[in-house]
């Protein structure tokens, strides 16, 4: 990957991006979603697209898949 | 996002014990928070590269997260729709405590402090190397000069800290009593500002319509 590549990744943004507060006020259901039918990001691009943009709250969606994974 | 569905057969036992009397409601409540401080011990030990808090504090953390999570679930009980498994609603409390219980700690023992201004690191920051490419040093400078010119002082502050200084993002949220959110939207923001600016200036592709 080119420097060009990487800042145009870094300075890229989603017009679908919900953000923070309302990616963590579903974050429940998504997990569920990715746990039990796979289709999470599907059903919710806005939310999708916000993890791959926020380093914090995807951090909380890998957290949180963990914990479920170790019930 | 979903229609409130029916609940598990699990979830539902977690709701009628935890609305129970006596005994049985005690008995949901320890084994709630057991896990609750078991997640957040595995949690902390997750993210304990990524955090300058160590040791025993990690543990006190952990442990704080769980009691505090605790309480915000019992509160917040009939905010439940059975729209995920219980547990999953429940656990999303502790994991969300202990981030911002991070964030918070991490001003005891800063490995930078804020308003560091490490503009020389810029390049490392954006992956960039002045050195390789003749037009770097251009792309450097025009990021610097929206920063300085096109944003605000506030989107400054923000923008220095979180992308120049690498301040965690919950730590600067703590420190200047923001949601993540703000600071989020500040970022999303100026990346929009420098990445027009660039293009403006043929360093990069003109953005597509969705993303101007």
């Amino acid at each position: 990957m080119s420097d060009l590549d990487r800042l145009e990744r870094f300075l890229r943004t989603d017009p679908r991006d919900v953000g923070c507060d309302e990616a963590m006020a579903v974050l429940h259901i998504y997990v569920d979603l990715m746990v039990t039918s796979g289709d999470a990001a599907e059903r919710n691009p806005g939310v999708a697209a916000h993890l791959l943009a926020c380093g914090p709250c995807a951090e909380d969606f890998t957290g949180l898949l963990a914990a479920v994974a170790s019930d | 996002m979903l229609p409130a569905a029916a609940l598990d057969a699990e979830s539902a036992a977690w709701l009628c014990r935890l609305g129970a009397g006596g005994a049985e409601r005690w008995a949901a409540e320890r084994e709630l928070h057991a896990r609750l401080v078991r997640i957040a011990l595995a949690e902390v030990r997750r993210r304990a590269a990524s955090t300058p808090v160590t040791g025993p504090e990690l543990d006190d953390v952990a442990h704080q997260a769980a009691s505090d999570a605790m309480l915000a679930i019992l509160a917040k009980l009939g905010d439940f729709r059975g729209e995920s498994r219980f547990t999953t609603w429940a656990y999303r409390f502790v994991i969300l405590e202990v981030s911002s219980k991070l964030g918070r700690r991490y001003w005891r023992n800063p490995p930078v402090p804020l308003d560091a201004d490490q503009w020389e690191r810029l390049p490392d920051r954006l992956g960039i190397d002045p050195q390789q490419y003749v037009e770097s040093a251009g792309i450097l400078a025009e990021v610097r000069r929206v920063v300085e010119d096109e944003l605000t002082a506030h989107q400054r502050r923000v923008f220095t800290a979180i992308v120049v200084d690498q301040i965690p993002l919950d730590a600067l949220a703590a420190r200047l009593g923001l949601r993540r959110n703000a600071i989020y939207k500040v970022i999303f923001d100026a990346r929009r500002k420098i990445r027009r600016a660039l293009a403006a200036n043929g360093y990069l592709e003109e953005p597509g319509l969705e993303q101007r």
